[in-house]
């Protein structure tokens, strides 16, 4: 089947991935959670240019909000949190971004992208899209070779999640910034203005949260103890096989 | 699981040695070109020195986005502040007659201005944007002398680095590095939106940095002071924010 299982090499994470992943957890969490601290004192989003506790909201959250100004509907204010949440929600975008560049960099150098995550092009008809579907939402338990190869499902939202939605993050994070606008005005007008970016960084951290917990969700079913091993040392052991199938 | 291979453990030896080098060089290299913000020690350190020194590549020159009249939001939003003082109160019942801005500090001539002498100074009006850290804003449009100007008259010094300024209000200061300072669209802003600047806005002078973020644009200020540390003001982070667990520099 796959490239990856014919090898004599038995690795089945290289360790730059491993790297990778982990730094890019790490980073992913501390940005989620400052991310929402950040969100609590302002929970309204709006679209265009600008927008504030004065203008009609495109939507807002039913939350209580950590500014006494942002008229919620709560009789309460959440204390705030928005000091650290900002300062450790830009370190981690830094290790992020920093992780990302030499993750690329080698994806595309040693063939990982090519490998590893495009799908075939057998695999990649619609025919065999739609098979892989519907076995997923049959919720099998993972195929063997399934711990020396990602299939085309994980293909497909691995390549999303790395080249769609991480850099959708980033870039409309980036776009939020009045300095990062003076200097690359395009970065913002392209989203239709500052309160569209922030709009939008909403909704990408939304898809990326929900690709977390299905990706734990998967993990767990496919064998908690084993992919996480295999993730942190390279090696896929224990219920799967010994010499790749 | 087997050992490492001598051969992994030489190249990860080689691979994190290089990678501290390459951090020392880059931390000594910021030092020296004035890349590291005065709260750039301590535990995001590290992220403020990066953002700080990323946009000082990037942004040094670039001028913040200006929009059309039409895009003026309104009604614009001012957000609270503390109550204002009765020293406040007592210049607001003479019309801010006797309001001063004070410039002091590596200047050839420290000098004192009205609100009379700032309006009768060189103008700009420019139609910007105000981002709040929380996440909203609005566009207003914004009458001022440039500080650049208020610099050149006061003769300040070659070798500063900082211009802090103060506003009325108990322990709200802040400081911009020169390159803000001299920016042309960094003004001491008396009117808004075609009147004079209203109170609640930060009337009768606020300076806006509008490539900040909001809470560098400090309301009613008193005073300023051209610097080449910023060491012996406060805590010696820089300004109010960063004692406040806020970032110093803010055009992120």
């Amino acid at each position: 089947m796959p490239d990856s299982v014919e090898g004599r090499n038995p690795i089945r994470h290289a360790l730059f991935v491993r790297v990778a992943h982990w730094l890019t957890a790490l980073a992913f969490l501390a940005l989620l959670v400052t991310g929402v601290e950040i969100l609590l004192s302002h929970p309204r989003f709006y679209w265009g240019e600008s927008g504030n506790a004065l203008s009609t909201p495109l939507f807002k959250l039913p939350l209580p909000a950590s500014r006494a100004t942002v008229p919620t509907g709560y009789g309460y204010v959440l204390p705030d949190q928005n000091g650290w949440s900002r300062a450790l929600h830009f370190q981690a975008a830094w290790l992020l971004v920093l992780t990302a560049l030499p993750y690329l960099a080698l994806g595309l150098f040693r063939g990982h992208f090519r490998r590893d995550l495009l799908p075939t092009r057998a695999g990649f008809s619609p025919r065999a899209l739609a098979a892989s579907l519907a076995r997923h939402l049959r919720f099998p338990p993972p195929a063997p070779e399934e711990a020396w190869s990602y299939n085309l499902l994980q293909r497909i939202t691995y390549l999303k999640v790395i080249f769609l939605l991480f850099p959708l993050a980033i870039w409309t994070g980036l776009a939020m910034s009045p300095a990062v606008a003076s200097a690359l005005p395009f970065v913002v007008t392209v989203w239709g203005g500052q309160q569209s970016a922030r709009t939008l960084h909403f909704f990408v951290s939304i898809s990326l949260s929900a690709f977390l917990v299905i990706h734990i969700v998967m993990v767990v079913r496919a064998g908690f103890r084993d992919r996480v091993r295999a993730m942190l040392t390279g090696r896929a052991t224990a219920t799967t096989p010994k010499e790749p199938v | 699981m087997r050992t490492l291979s001598r051969r992994r453990l030489i190249a990860a030896g080689i691979a994190s040695a290089t990678t501290l080098s390459a951090a020392a060089i880059a931390a000594k290299l910021a030092s020296r070109y004035g890349l590291v913000p005065p709260d750039g020690a301590g535990l995001y350190g590290p992220g403020e020195t990066l953002t700080y020194a990323a946009q000082r590549l990037l942004t040094r020159h670039s001028l913040a986005r200006e929009f059309a009249p039409a895009q003026i939001s309104r009604p614009p939003f001012a957000n609270e502040v503390a109550p204002l003082g009765a020293p406040f109160r007592k210049l607001q019942d003479s019309g801010f007659t006797s309001w001063r801005l004070a410039i002091d500090g590596d200047v050839a001539r420290p000098a004192t201005f009205t609100i009379t002498d700032l309006r009768a100074f060189p103008r700009r009006t420019q139609i910007t944007h105000l981002a709040c850290e929380e996440g909203w804003s609005y566009i207003a449009e914004w009458t001022g002398v440039p500080l650049s100007h208020i610099l050149d008259l006061v003769g300040a010094s070659p070798q500063a680095r900082y211009v802090v300024y103060r506003s009325i209000q108990p322990d709200w200061w802040e400081s911009i590095d020169m390159d803000d300072a001299l920016h042309p669209q960094t003004l001491i802003a008396h009117s808004m939106n075609g009147a004079d600047l209203p109170v609640p806005f930060g009337g009768p002078l606020r300076l806006r940095v509008p490539r900040q973020l909001g809470y560098k644009s400090v309301k009613y200020i008193t005073s300023l002071t051209v610097t080449e540390s910023l060491k012996s003001f406060g805590k010696g982070l820089g300004s109010a924010s960063p004692e406040g667990g806020y970032a110093w520099f803010a055009g992120i």
